[in-house]
Order: structure tokens, then sequence, then C-alpha cells
């Protein structure tokens, strides 16, 4: 391309800003619209249901107090990763997560399998402040969860919407939600949501017995 | 011809100021955060002072706060000097400039408040994200129609990279936050699992790549040849360069999922375009280093133009490093560890920061009505207080990176882990309080600018400046190819 045809584009502003946009929208039209048409083949696993509304409010307190700064939730498909943390996690995990909480930095291990590898008492303490249990942790303690207790029409809200775009919550799951959550403060929600992390739905045997009461399997 | 046209510096004045203060807090919020991750006691069980819930402060503050207050300022001060015409829609600048600090306002007091939507630099929530597409959309109006008002029919290259970091950061940054609202507080984005990690790292990514590079870029292309004093090294080289950035940053986002639940074929395609990117990016760094050809003895007695140099040697530095660190071998070892820390702020301490500070140090006596800035020894101590700061800090995170990669990795013959992840944490330690250090002389620097600016400033408080008039140039049949970037 001879520059006199360069020149037109670096003389005429409008010109320079349609090439611009369209220069900077292929790559991103290119690797995110299959992964739209793809996303409708990817399926929860069977006994995967949405978040119960609990864990719900746990995972929202998870997103709230920013603990994927620290703390991933995606194991590599890396021996090394699957002998610390588990099964490396599959994309139908996180089809109920909005967000993603994949994370991007381990200060702390990965949490994606923790569900059941510690007591709801050690992970009460822990929350309290870690030291107590882990004497070198570098975590912050995160004590006032203890005293907040949980708003039942919030969480009715959030179910709403979230059944908006796509998550399938029923009439009577949305009606159950303050029975669920009476009494029950952030601290108890979020180490509900941790103990469901990754033990209902993971990819190899042992195979789970089937569960027809409907506690809501965490993705 | 009686000239009654003038620039418009004022509002290149509020960001100027803006920016400097934005620097300091977010700068101070990151010395606060690495003292939790080495002292975990210092959040004093107060929900708003946790290390997780004041990250996104820190970034949101150096990247959008102090980096953007910076590109809206010099982008307003290189339109109208390269175009040698007035800011067009002098009321509406006005408008992006309070709306800005609205906006950083408003994210920095919500965010620690827990108010977030978790995806990493787009925390704020839909409210702030809505008043930012408006603000946004009015600095790209104010943008373009400075440029259709210009003087010099040629469209200089700094003007190329602040149209591409406009345009481009505004579609990112749109499509990234579609969420739908529960309340005032809380939103879920309509994305879910795989395509929201994919769409968020599309966004995270190329938020580096068009507001932290392309956008600094504009500045490097207006303030290199301005401080160096004579024409750009090679102005095809920066055309070939600016199309091939612009283009190849978009595909490479997928390098910050590798092995990850994200399509296999993403990823490869990924890491394929982030080594290609090493070409534009080397070219850019090579075209801002080689203008200083010739004029190279002005570093001694120039630290505006040291701050320039150094950051075009860490530009390429870091995106050397980045184009390596998207090789899925590299990747294993460095995803998930500090490396990532240290490459980042070997990106933006060295590269944006100083880019930055350099432009800045140009601008501000111009913009000020000074002849130069209040105090050049501050200025080089500022330059090697940062230096110092820096590779204390990158030097500390990636030896910190490094050892968290071979420890996680390390495994016993019998295939069982050697170490567990609490040894790795203990290992890395005394790196954090490194770091630590590193921060706080990086910080003193930008106390010692604050000083220097304020000093620099004394003619502006007093109400003595006289504005700049535009030289309205005789008309030209033909300018070939480049015209020099304006004094002034």
């Amino acid at each position: 391309m001879a520059y006199k045809h360069f020149e037109a584009i670096e003389k005429h502003a409008g010109l320079l800003g349609i090439l611009i946009a369209i220069f900077v929208s292929i790559g991103g039209l290119a690797e995110i619209t299959p992964l739209f048409m793809e996303a409708h083949a990817v399926k929860a696993p069977a006994g995967v249901e949405p978040y119960d509304p609990l864990r719900l409010i746990g995972r929202d307190v998870y997103v709230r107090e920013g603990c994927y700064l620290c703390h991933s939730q995606m194991i590599r498909a890396l021996r090394f990763e699957t002998e610390r943390y588990g099964h490396f996690s599959t994309a139908e995990e996180s089809v109920y997560d909005r967000p993603f909480q994949w994370g991007s930095k381990r200060t702390g291990p990965d949490l994606a399998r923790v569900g059941g590898k510690y007591s709801d008492q050690w992970q009460r303490l822990h929350l309290m402040n870690p030291r107590q249990v882990v004497a070198q942790s570098n975590m912050p303690g995160y004590p006032w969860l203890a005293s907040r207790k949980l708003d039942a029409t919030d969480i009715q809200a959030r179910m709403r919407t979230l059944r908006r775009l796509g998550d399938p919550y029923s009439d009577t799951d949305i009606a159950g939600a303050p029975a669920a959550v009476a009494g029950k403060t952030e601290m108890d929600a979020l180490i509900a949501y941790l103990q469901g992390l990754g033990i209902r739905n993971e990819p190899s045997p042992p195979t789970l017995p089937p569960d027809k009461t409907r506690q809501g399997g965490a993705p | 011809m009686p000239n009654t046209e003038y620039y418009n510096d004022k509002v290149v004045r509020q960001f100027l100021l803006a920016s400097s203060v934005w620097g300091i807090v977010g700068m101070t919020i990151g010395l606060y955060a690495a003292a939790e991750l080495m002292w975990p006691g210092l959040n004093l069980d107060i929900p708003w002072m946790t290390f997780s819930r004041i990250r996104p402060d820190h970034t949101f503050g150096v990247i959008f706060a102090f980096g953007g207050s910076a590109l809206m300022g010099t982008c307003y001060y290189v339109v109208q000097r390269t175009g040698h015409a007035r800011l067009a829609l002098g009321r509406l600048a006005g408008f992006t400039f309070w709306g800005w600090q609205l906006i950083c306002i408003l994210a920095m007091v919500t965010m620690p408040l827990g108010l977030t939507q978790s995806k990493e630099y787009a925390e704020p929530e839909w409210f702030i994200d809505i008043l930012i597409a408006v603000v946004w959309v009015s600095f790209g109006v104010v943008f373009f129609a400075s440029l259709t008002r210009r003087r010099i029919k040629h469209i200089y290259v700094a003007n190329w990279y602040y149209g591409a970091f406009i345009i481009a950061v505004g579609l990112l940054h749109i499509v990234n936050n579609l969420a739908l609202p529960v309340s005032l507080w809380k939103s879920y984005p309509i994305y879910s699992g795989v395509v929201d990690a994919m769409v968020q790292w599309w966004y995270g990514h190329n938020a580096v790549a068009f507001f932290l590079t392309a956008g600094f870029l504009g500045m490097m292309y207006y303030f290199v040849p301005r401080q160096a004093q004579q024409p750009l090294w090679s102005y095809r080289f920066s055309i070939v360069n600016f199309w091939a950035l612009i283009s190849v940053y978009m595909w490479a986002g997928s390098h910050h999922l590798m092995y990850t639940a994200l399509p296999d074929w993403v990823q490869s395609v990924g890491m394929a375009f982030s080594l290609i990117l090493l070409m534009p990016s080397w070219g850019s760094a090579a075209n801002g280093l080689l203008t200083f050809n010739g004029s190279w003895h002005r570093l001694k007695n120039d630290p505006a133009a040291k701050f320039m140099v150094m950051a075009l040697v860490f530009y390429a530095a870091a995106t050397f490093e980045g184009s390596m660190m998207a090789i899925k071998t590299v990747n294993s070892l460095s995803h998930y560890t500090d490396w990532t820390i240290a490459h980042v702020h070997s990106g933006s301490l060295g590269w944006v920061a100083m880019i930055t500070i350099g432009s800045l140090y140009a601008m501000a006596p111009r913009a000020l009505g000074r002849p130069a800035m209040h105090s050049q020894r501050g200025m080089e101590l500022h330059f090697w207080l940062h230096m110092a700061g820096i590779l204390l800090y990158v030097g500390a995170m990636w030896t910190a990176g490094v050892t968290e990669g071979l420890m996680w990795r390390a495994t016993q013959p019998d295939g069982a882990l050697t170490y567990g992840f609490l040894d790795s944490l203990i290992a890395i330690k005394p790196m954090y309080l490194i770091r630590w250090m590193g921060g706080v002389l990086i910080l003193s620097g930008m106390w010692v600018m604050a000083w220097n600016l304020w000093h620099t400033a004394a003619d502006a408080r007093a109400r003595l400046i006289k504005p700049i008039a535009v030289p309205i140039p005789e008309p030209l049949p033909h300018q070939v190819p480049a015209p020099l970037p304006a004094a002034g």
C-alpha cells in the first residue's frame, strides 16, 4: 500500500475512527462469538442445581468481601494441581456462576473443591481470625460476618433477577427462601457456600448417590 | 493578522492537579494493602480497611483515577497543539473533568463498602458504569470534535492512539459491564461461567492494551519528540506499528486463562497472538528510543527526558515478559503467583507511571505559565526514588513468584507433592517486606513531585497565567508527510 492511500486515512478523522473501530472489533468477535454458541451446549451435570438461597447469599458475600482476589476457583489441568486440589475444573461446573469466580492470583490456596475438607467449626474459627487455626496465615479476619443477619426479601429479589437471566429457580424455590435463611448470619451463609464448593459435581468417580431431596447442589 | 484564539489549558491544569492527587491516593492505598499482606492484623477487623476490599481501590485509583486523569489531560493538551486549534466544546470538556472526578470518588468510596461486581478492573457497580459510559462518550465527542476543528490537515500520530484508546475502551467497558440490577447496590452479569470469564479477560487484557498502552503511547508520541527536540525517528514505522498493535492486542486476552476450562483452541489462539504482539510493541518502543538519537546528551540534565527513556525501556521489557508469560509452559509456572504482580508493576510503575511523570514534567511548566519546573533537583530526586523503588518492588515479586511456582510444582519421586501451600507463603514473606519498602520509595517520590508542582503552580494560584495564543498557520498547499509537534 503506497503512502498516498494511507494519507487519506490520516487526513479524515471520521475514516480513521471507523477503521479503528473495525480493527479493534475483529479479535473479540472471533474469540467470543463461538463461546456464546458453545455456551448453549454447556449444560449443568446431572444433580447440579442452581445455588439454594443460603449458598447463593453466601456466594454473594464471597463476592462482596473480595475473596476472589486471593483465592482462585479454577484447578488447572496440570498434574501438580490435581494432586493438590482434586479433579481439574470443568466448564459445566460454573454454569450458574454470575459472575465467574475463577480468580487470577493465589495468595491463599485454590477453593474450587474446598467443600467438606474442613469442618464447619474450623471454617468459623478461621474466618473469625485465621491465625487461631493457621498460625502463619496472612489472611485477614472477617469477624463482622458473624453478627450480620440475612434479609429474606433481598434474597428473593436476587433469585428473581437470576431467574430472569435464565437460572431455573421455581416459584417454590423463591417462596421457600425466607424459611431457608431464617435466623442465619452471613457467616453461616458463607460457610454453607464454601462447604458446597466442588463436592456434588466432581466429574470423576466415586459417583454420589442420587439426591432426590433437592437440598441444592452447588455447582 | 490579529490572533484571538487561545488554547484551553484550564481543563488541562485541572486534570494535571487531579492526576497528581489521585496518584498519591492510589499509591498510598497500594502501600497499605501491601503492608496488610505482611501484617494481616492491619485491617483492625474493620470491613472497609480489609485487603480484599481495598485492593480494587488501589487498582482503580492508579489506573483510572491517576492514569485516566493524566490521559484525558494530556489528550486535551496534545489535540490542541497538534491541530493548532482550541479545544472544541469547552463546556462539555469541563463536564468530562467533573464527571470523571465524580466517578472516581463514587467508585473509590463504594468499593471498600463492598459494592462490587468482582470483575477485575471493572469492579464498580452498574450505576457507576452508566456514568462512566456517559462521561466516556462525552470525552470522545470533545476529542473528535476538536480533531475536526484542526488547522493542520494531517492528523498527528499521537492522536491516532488517543482515538483508538477512546473507541476501544468505550467498547470494552460497555460489553463487559452488561448486567441486570437487583437493586441500586447489586447486579448480576448477563454472562455466566466460561463466557463471563472470556468476556472479562477480553476486557481485562485490553484495558491494559488500550488504557495502559495505546493511551500512553499517544502521550509518548507527542512528548518524546518534544523533549528530544527532534522529529519522530520513523513516521512510516509508526503507521505499521499502530495498525498492528490495535488489531493484534484484541486477540490476546485468553492468555489470562491458560489450562483453565476455557476451550483449548481459544487458549492457543491467545498464545499465538501474544507472541506476534511482541513485534508492534517493540516497534513502538524502538521508535521512541531512536527518536533520541543525536540528542542523548539531553538526558544529562533533563529529568523529564530521563523518565521517558526509562519508561520506553520498561515498556520494551514488560511487553517481552508479557509475551513470554503467554507461552503455555511459562504460564503454567507463572500463573496465580506473584510473578503476575511483578509483571504488571514493571509495566505500570515502569512504563505507565514513568511516561506520565515525564510528560507531566514536560507539560506542567507550559500549562502553568512558567519557563521550567520549580526544582530541577526535585525532579532528579524523584527519578532516583522511583527507579530504586521499582527495582526493589519488581525484584522482590519476581523472586516471590518464581519461588511459589517452583514450590507448587515440586514433587517427590513417587509423585507426591513436596510442599504444602503454607510452605510457599512462609518462603516468600521476606519478599513481601522488600516489596513494601519499594512502595515506600515510590510514594515518597510522588510527594516530591507534588511539592514541585505546588511551587511551579504559584502563578496559577495567583491567577497570573497568560493564556497561550494558538499559532494559526499560513495556509499550505501540501504538507508532506508529518508536521512537527508544535511548540508552545
